[in-house]
C-alpha cells in the first residue's frame, strides 16, 4: 500500500486556481522529485500536504487513512502534520537556539520521549548530516548549507513518514548545494520517503524514483526519470526541459 | 541648606519612583493585552481597541490625568480616586497604548517562516509564540522600549497637575526662598536615574546579542 496517496487535490486563492486536481501516490522509501516553473503549484502542493494551506477539495491519505475533511480542529491539523516533515527554502531555523536545541525543541515540547533519548537521537541525526561538531553553534554562525542540513535533522527528529523539501538548495550559493543534495541522497539510502520540489534537474534524474512535472496547477507528466527526461510525452514538458537545460 | 533640600527632593523623588515602578509594572503586561486586541482578526475587538489607542496616543497625558482624577466625580458623582492611584492608572493606560504599538511592530516584523517552521514541527500557537517568537520580539523591541521607559522617568513630573508632590514640585518650592540651584539639583536626580536605566538596557541588549534575528 502507498504510504501517501493524493487524490484530486484542489486549491484556489481568490479567483486563481493554483491546484486544479492533483493526484499521485508515493510508495514507502520512494523519492519523488517535483519539477516545474515557478507558479506551477509545486510549493502550494507541499504546503497543502503539511497543512500550512488547507486544500479546497480532494483527499490526502497516509497509509490509507484520510487526513482531509471538512472542519478540521487545530489539534487534528497538528496531528496530521506529524505525518509530514518540511524543509524550507530559507531554512527557518530558530535563531535564539543552538543547533542541538533547534532539533530537540519540538520533540521536547511534545514529550515524545525521555530527554536523554531525544538528546541522543538529535546527536545521531547531527552525525548523519555531518554537523555533530557544530551542536552548540548558533544558526548565524553557520553557512547556508550547514543551516539547511540542520533544518533537515530538525525535521527528521519527529520521524515523519514523508519528508518534504521546498526547493532546498535555491537559497544557497552554488558551491553549497552539493553538501545538501548529498545529505538528501544519503537519506534515500536509509529508506526515507521524500518529496523534493527542485530546480536541480541532474539531482532529480539521478536520485528520484518518480519525477512529476507540474504546470498550471496540474501534473503534466509523471514517470521514472528516464521516461520524463529522455522520452517526454508532451510538448510542454519538452519545452520546459529544453529551457531548464539551457539555463544550467 | 544642602541637607534640607536633599531631604525634600528625596521625598519628591520617592513619589516619582513609585509612579515610575508601578506604571511599568502595569503597563508592560497591559500593553501586550492591548496589542493582542489590536491584532485580533475579530473586528468588533480590533476596531474599538485601535480607536482607543488612537485616542490615548493622540491626546496629552496631562489631559488624561485630569480627566481620570476629576472625571468620575464631576461626570458621575462617584467618589474620587486617591491622587496617587489616579496617577498610576492614567500613566499605566497611556504607556500600555504606546507599548502595545511597539509590541505590534515587533511581532509583525518576525518572518512568517518562523511561525511556519513551528507549525510543521507540530507546535501549538502558544508554544510558537512563547518558545519561538517572543525572545526574538524582545530583542527587536528593546531599543524602542528603553526609549519609552526613559521618557516615562521624565513624564512622571506631569503628575503634579493633580497634586502629586513629585521631585520638580519639591525643587520649585525653594524658588520662593530665592534658591534656583535646587531645580538644577532635581536634574541631577533625573540624570542619574536615566543613566542607570541606560546602563541596564545596554546590558540587556548585550545579553541578547548572542543571536542574530
Amino acid at each position: 500500500m502507498a504510504v501517501l496517496e493524493v487524490r484530486d487535490l484542489q486549491k484556489h486563492f481568490g479567483g486563481t486556481d493554483v491546484l486544479k486536481g492533483v493526484s499521485f501516490s508515493v510508495e514507502q522509501g520512494q523519492v519523488v522529485a517535483i519539477i516545474g516553473s515557478s507558479g506551477s503549484g509545486k510549493t502550494t502542493l507541499l504546503r497543502c500536504l503539511n497543512f500550512l494551506e488547507t486544500a479546497d477539495a480532494g483527499q490526502i491519505l497516509v497509509n490509507g487513512l484520510p487526513l482531509t475533511g471538512p472542519g478540521l480542529t487545530p489539534a487534528q491539523i497538528r496531528a496530521n502534520r506529524k505525518h509530514f516533515g518540511l524543509v524550507f527554502q530559507n531554512f527557518n531555523l530558530f535563531p535564539q537556539y543552538t543547533v542541538l536545541e533547534n532539533i530537540t525543541l519540538a520533540p521536547t515540547l511534545e514529550k515524545s520521549d525521555t530527554p536523554q533519548a531525544i538528546h541522543s537521537r538529535a546527536m545521531t541525526l547531527l552525525e548523519q548530516v555531518g554537523l555533530a561538531h557544530k551542536w552548540d553553534a548558533y544558526p548565524h554562525q553557520l553557512s547556508g548549507g550547514q543551516q539547511q542540513r540542520v533544518a533537515i535533522a530538525r525535521a527528521l527528529a519527529l520521524e515523519p513518514q514523508v519528508l518534504c523539501f521546498d526547493e532546498p538548495t535555491s537559497a544557497l550559493d552554488p558551491e553549497l548545494t552539493g553538501e545538501v543534495l548529498r545529505v538528501i541522497r544519503g537519506l534515500k539510502d536509509t529508506g526515507t520517503t521524500m518529496i523534493v520540489v527542485t530546480h536541480e534537474m541532474e539531482f532529480a534524474r539521478n536520485v528520484a524514483d518518480l519525477v512529476i512535472y507540474m504546470a498550471d496547477g496540474v501534473i503534466q507528466e509523471m514517470g521514472t526519470p528516464e521516461a520524463v527526461f529522455d522520452h517526454p510525452q508532451t510538448e510542454k514538458t519538452r519545452s520546459f526541459l529544453r529551457a531548464a537545460h539551457q539555463s544550467y | 541648606m544642602f541637607l534640607p533640600v536633599t531631604l525634600a527632593l528625596l521625598a519628591g523623588f520617592w513619589q516619582t519612583i513609585q509612579v515610575f515602578v508601578l506604571t511599568l509594572l502595569f503597563s508592560l503586561p497591559l500593553g501586550l493585552v492591548v496589542c493582542f486586541g489590536a491584532m485580533s482578526p475579530f473586528a468588533p475587538v480590533r476596531l474599538p481597541v485601535r480607536w482607543f489607542v488612537w485616542v490615548i496616543r493622540g491626546t496629552p497625558l496631562m489631559l488624561q490625568l485630569m480627566i481620570i482624577f476629576y472625571g468620575p466625580g464631576l461626570l458621575f458623582g462617584l467618589p474620587a480616586m486617591s491622587r496617587f492611584w489616579a496617577t498610576v492608572l492614567a500613566f499605566s493606560v497611556n504607556y500600555a497604548c504606546y507599548f502595545s504599538e511597539i509590541y505590534r511592530g515587533g511581532i509583525a516584523s518576525i518572518p512568517a517562516g518562523q511561525y511556519e517552521a513551528g507549525q510543521v514541527l507540530g507546535m501549538t500557537r502558544s508554544q510558537i509564540f512563547f518558545r519561538v517568537v517572543l525572545l526574538q520580539v524582545i530583542k527587536r523591541i528593546l531599543p524602542p522600549v528603553s526609549n519609552e521607559v526613559i521618557t516615562l522617568v521624565k513624564d512622571t513630573s506631569l503628575a503634579r497637575v493633580i497634586g502629586i508632590y513629585e521631585i520638580i514640585w519639591a525643587g520649585e518650592s525653594f524658588i520662593k526662598k530665592g534658591l534656583i540651584w535646587p531645580l538644577f539639583y532635581t536634574g541631577v536626580f533625573y540624570l542619574i536615574f536615566s543613566g542607570l536605566l541606560t546602563v541596564f538596557f545596554n546590558r540587556m541588549e548585550e545579553k541578547l546579542s548572542y543571536f542574530k534575528g
